[in-house]
C-alpha cells in the first residue's frame, strides 16, 4: 500500500491522483485542509509554471498553485 | 484607494467596529465569501456611491460599509474580508469570524461562484455553524451558464436550509431577490433550519458533555455547539476574542474548565488528539460540501475547464509565457506613449493658449507683476503641466491594466514569475503588488496585506517603489520620447521609447528581486513561507465597466491628488525662483548647493532639487526642473515637446543625463502619501525609514555607475 504513495509534486502532469496524507502540520496543514484536500480527494496535475516551480494542481473545482514545498507534503495515490 | 473616512455615530460592534446607523431600525448585513467571486460587485451594485472605506480597528485589513434602501428600510452592508475558511488562520479570517460571531449582524449573505461552488460551500457550512441567519448568494451564474453548469437552487436552499439567490451581479441580475431574501431574513425573521453538521460519535459525545453548562454560562448569546467545539479545539485566539466579548473567561469557570479537559482527555484516548480533531471536523464539513454538491449541481459539460486550460498552456507556458508577459507590458506601454502624444499636446495648447488670456486680464486688470507671476506663471503653469503631460497616459493606461486585471491575466503573472520571488526568498505574491505598484505605490504597499507571512510582506512593501508609478510615468515617457525616441527619429520614435522604458521597467523588476534577495539574506532573514495561489477562471471584461471605473476611481482621484499638490507647490516655487537672496535666487542658490553631487551622478542641481521638492507627489518633478530652468530663460514658451527639448538641451542635457533622470527616478525616496502608508502598515518609523533610505541608496548607487561609465568610456 504504502508503496504506491507519491508525494504530488511528483505527479506528471494530465495525471490524475487521490489524496492518501497529509505530512505537513500546523498553519500549513489546516491552509491545505482548507483547500478541500481532505483523504481521497482527487487532484490532477495542470500546468507547470514557465520556470518549473510552482504547479497549478485542479482541486475541488478550482485551480490552484502550490510550490513544490508544499506539494511535497500531500501524498497521493496515482490513478 | 486608500480613501479613509472616519465614520461618527452610534452603535459599536464586533472587533470595535464602528457602525453608523440612521435610525435605530437599520439592519446591519454582513458580507461574507472566498475571494475572487465578486463579492465587491455584488457591494458595489448594491451600495452604488454610498460607501465608505476604512480599516477594522487595530488591523490592516479593509472595511467597507455601504448602505442601500429597501422595502422603506435602511440596510447597512458590512463588507468582510474575502476568506476561504473562518478558521482563523489569518487575520482576515480572524476579523471575519469575529464579526459574524460578536458583530450580532441581522443577517449574513455569503456569495458564492457558481463555478466552483463545492469548495465554496466550506465557508456557507462554517458560517451557518454560527449563525442561522444567513442568505446564500450564488454569483456569476452566468459565467456558469456558459460553462455549461447547471446549478439547482432550490435543491441547494433545501439541503442548506437558508435561500439560496442565484445573481449575477455585473448585469444586476438577481439583486432583487437577494434584497429580498436578506430583507425577509432580517427583518420579517423568516425561519431559516440550517443543516446541521454531525461530526463522529466520540466528537459529539464531548460537545454533548459541554453544552449545557456553556448554556448556562453564556445564555444563548452565542450557538453554544459552536463554542463547545471550539473549546474542544482548544482555539487560543477565539477564546479571547469571546473573553472580550463576554467580559469574562469562560475556563475560569470551574466546571466548565473540568468538563473541558475531561472530554479532550476521553477523545484523546480515542485517538482524537488536537490535530485529528481539527482533520475530522474539516473532513465533515468538505464531505457535507460534496455530498450537497452531488445533488444540486449538474456539469452538462465534464471539460467546462477546457478553455481556461487551453489559455493557460500558451499564458504560463515554457515557451511562451515569459516572451507573452512582456509582450503585453510593452503593448500597453506603446499603446500609452504613442496614444498620448497627439491628446498631450492638444491639451497643453489649449492650457497654455488660456495662459495667454490669463495674462492679458491680469494686466489688464492692472494686477501687480507678482501677483500675475505667483498666480499665472508659478500656480497655473504648473497645473496645465501636470494635467496636460498626466491626463492622456493614465486615461489609457489605466483602462488597458484595468483590463487586464478583470481578464484574470494577473495571478498568472505571480503564477509565471513565482519562482524568481522563491530564489528570492520573497513572496509569489509580491509580483501582485508590485503589479498594483503600477498604478499607485502607495495603493500597491497597502495591498501587500495578502501576503500572510510578516517578514516577507515587509520586503514586498519596501521593495514596491522600485516600479515607477503612474506619478513616475509621465516623467519617464516625456524624457524617453525626448532623448531617446528623439534621437532615432520618424517611424520608430514611440517604438524606440517603448522599448527604454520597458527595459527600465524590467531594470526595476531586476532590482526588486535583487533588493529582496539582500533583504532576506542579511536584515530579514528568514525561509520562504507555504505559498497558495488561486488562479481564477478568464472571465469576459466588462469594458464599459473597466473604462468608467478607472476613470472615476483611479484617473481623476490621482489626477486630483496630483493637481492638488501641483498648485501649491508651483507657487512656492515661483517665489523660490523670485526671492533674490545677493545677485541670486533661492532656487539658484539651492541647485547650486547640490549640483557638484549631482555632476556626480550625471544630473544637475536643479534637476535634484526638484526630485526633494518633488517629495510630496512625484508628478511634480518635471514642471519643477521646466520652472527653474524657465526663471534664467524666462521668454521661452512652452507649447509641443519639441521645444522642452530645447529647452532642456539649452541647460545642457545630454542622452546621459536623460538616462540618469530615468534611472533617479526608478529608484530614489517614496513619495510622502507613499512613505506614510508604510509607516502606517508597518507600524514603526525604522521600516520606514529603511523603505527611504534604501531606494534612495540604490538610485545614488546606479546613476554614480552609470554616469561614470559612460564618461569614462567616452560615450557621453
Amino acid at each position: 500500500m504504502e508503496e504506491r504513495l507519491i508525494p504530488l509534486n511528483f505527479l506528471p502532469l494530465g495525471k490524475k491522483a487521490k489524496v492518501k496524507e497529509l505530512t505537513s502540520e500546523g498553519a500549513v496543514r489546516r491552509r491545505m485542509l482548507d483547500l478541500g484536500l481532505i483523504s481521497d480527494t482527487v487532484v490532477e496535475a495542470l500546468q507547470k509554471s514557465p520556470s518549473g516551480d510552482p504547479t497549478a494542481y485542479h482541486i475541488r473545482g478550482a485551480v490552484i498553485a502550490l510550490r513544490s514545498e508544499e506539494a511535497c507534503k500531500i501524498m497521493v495515490e496515482s490513478l | 484607494m486608500g480613501l479613509t473616512n472616519q465614520s461618527t455615530g452610534v452603535g459599536v460592534l464586533g472587533g470595535g467596529l464602528r457602525i453608523e446607523r440612521t435610525t435605530p431600525d437599520d439592519r446591519i448585513i454582513a458580507l461574507t465569501g472566498n475571494p475572487n467571486v465578486g463579492k465587491s460587485t455584488v457591494f458595489n451594485s448594491l451600495t452604488g456611491l454610498n460607501q465608505h472605506t476604512g480599516n477594522w480597528p487595530g488591523k490592516t485589513v479593509t472595511n467597507a460599509q455601504g448602505k442601500y434602501r429597501y422595502k422603506g428600510r435602511n440596510f447597512i452592508l458590512v463588507d468582510i474580508p474575502g476568506t476561504y475558511s473562518l478558521m482563523a488562520n489569518s487575520v482576515e479570517e480572524e476579523v471575519a469570524r469575529d464579526f459574524i460571531c460578536f458583530g450580532k449582524p441581522d443577517a449574513a449573505v455569503v456569495v458564492t461562484d457558481a463555478t466552483c461552488l463545492e469548495r465554496n460551500l466550506n465557508l456557507v457550512l462554517q458560517t451557518l455553524e454560527i449563525t442561522d441567519k444567513v442568505v446564500v448568494c450564488v454569483n456569476l451564474v452566468d459565467e456558469a451558464k456558459r460553462k455549461k453548469i447547471n446549478i439547482d437552487c432550490k435543491e441547494l436552499s433545501k439541503r442548506l436550509g437558508v435561500p439560496v439567490i442565484p445573481t449575477s451581479a455585473r448585469s444586476g441580475e438577481g439583486l432583487k431577490e437577494l434584497m429580498d431574501a436578506v430583507y425577509e431574513v432580517s427583518i420579517r425573521n423568516h425561519i431559516t433550519d440550517p443543516i446541521h453538521i454531525t461530526y463522529d460519535a466520540p466528537i459529539e459525545e464531548a460537545v454533548q458533555a459541554l453544552e449545557t453548562r456553556i448554556w448556562e454560562l453564556i445564555d444563548g448569546r452565542i450557538n453554544n455547539r459552536w463554542v463547545a467545539l471550539k473549546l474542544l479545539e482548544g482555539d487560543a485566539v477565539l477564546l479571547d476574542s469571546l473573553g472580550r466579548y463576554l467580559k469574562f473567561n469562560l475556563l475560569e469557570d470551574k466546571d466548565l474548565c473540568f468538563l473541558v479537559e475531561r472530554a479532550k482527555r476521553q477523545l484523546a484516548e480515542k485517538g482524537v488528539n488536537t490535530d485529528e480533531l481539527r482533520d475530522r471536523m474539516v473532513s465533515r464539513i468538505i464531505d457535507t460540501a460534496e455530498n450537497i454538491c452531488s445533488r444540486a449541481v449538474t456539469f452538462e459539460n465534464k471539460q467546462y475547464n477546457s478553455t481556461d486550460r487551453k489559455i493557460d498552456n500558451i499564458l504560463t507556458s515554457r515557451a511562451f509565457g515569459i516572451p507573452i508577459m512582456l509582450g503585453l507590458l510593452a503593448g500597453i506601454f506603446w499603446l500609452t506613449i504613442a496614444g498620448a502624444n497627439i491628446p498631450s499636446e492638444m491639451i497643453a495648447s489649449f492650457l497654455f493658449g488660456l495662459e495667454e488670456k490669463l495674462t492679458d486680464f491680469f494686466l489688464r486688470a492692472g494686477a501687480p507683476g507678482w501677483v500675475h507671476g505667483a498666480l499665472v506663471l508659478g500656480m497655473y503653469r504648473t497645473l496645465a503641466w501636470v494635467i496636460s503631460v498626466m491626463l492622456p497616459p493614465m486615461a489609457i493606461f489605466f483602462p488597458l491594466f484595468t483590463l487586464l486585471e478583470d481578464l484574470g491575466y494577473l495571478p498568472r503573472v505571480a503564477f509565471n514569475l513565482d519562482n524568481l520571488f522563491k530564489k528570492a526568498c520573497a513572496h509569489g505574491k509580491q509580483a501582485l503588488t508590485m503589479c498594483m505598484g503600477f498604478g499607485c505605490n502607495a495603493a500597491g504597499v497597502t495591498g501587500c496585506r495578502i501576503i500572510d507571512s510578516p517578514r516577507e510582506r515587509l520586503i514586498a512593501i519596501l521593495t514596491n517603489v522600485f516600479v515607477p508609478c503612474n506619478g513616475r510615468f509621465p516623467t519617464l515617457i516625456a524624457i524617453s520620447s525626448i532623448f531617446i525616441g528623439g534621437t532615432v527619429g520618424g517611424a520608430f520614435h514611440s517604438l524606440a521609447s517603448t522599448l527604454a522604458l520597458t527595459g527600465l521597467i524590467l531594470f526595476g523588476i531586476m532590482m526588486t528581486l535583487l533588493v529582496s534577495s539582500i533583504l532576506s539574506r542579511t536584515i530579514l532573514k528568514g525561509l520562504p513561507s507555504s505559498f497558495i495561489l488561486e488562479l481564477p477562471s478568464y472571465r469576459k471584461p466588462q469594458v464599459g465597466r473597466i473604462i468608467i471605473r478607472s476613470i472615476l476611481d483611479r484617473t481623476l482621484f490621482v489626477l486630483g491628488r496630483a493637481a492638488a499638490i501641483a498648485a501649491p507647490a508651483g507657487l512656492v516655487l515661483w517665489i523660490m525662483a523670485n526671492i533674490r537672496v545677493g545677485d541670486l535666487s533661492l532656487l539658484t542658490h539651492a541647485a547650486g548647493f547640490l549640483d557638484p553631487f549631482a555632476k556626480l551622478l550625471g544630473m544637475d542641481g536643479y534637476i535634484l532639487m526638484a526630485f526633494i521638492l518633488g517629495l510630496p507627489a512625484n508628478e511634480i518633478v518635471v514642471p519643477i526642473i521646466i520652472m527653474s530652468y524657465m526663471a534664467s530663460n524666462s521668454i521661452l514658451e512652452l507649447e509641443k515637446m519639441e521645444d522642452l527639448r530645447q529647452l532642456l538641451v539649452s541647460h545642457g542635457w545630454t542622452w546621459l543625463t536623460g538616462v540618469c533622470v530615468m534611472l533617479f527616478s526608478l529608484m530614489h525616496f517614496p513619495c510622502g502619501t507613499t512613505l506614510w502608508t508604510i509607516r502606517k502598515e508597518t507600524q514603526s518609523v525604522k521600516w520606514t525609514f529603511v523603505s527611504f533610505v534604501l531606494p534612495t541608496a540604490a538610485g545614488i548607487l546606479v546613476c554614480f555607475i552609470a554616469a561614470n561609465a559612460a564618461r569614462l568610456l567616452g560615450l557621453a
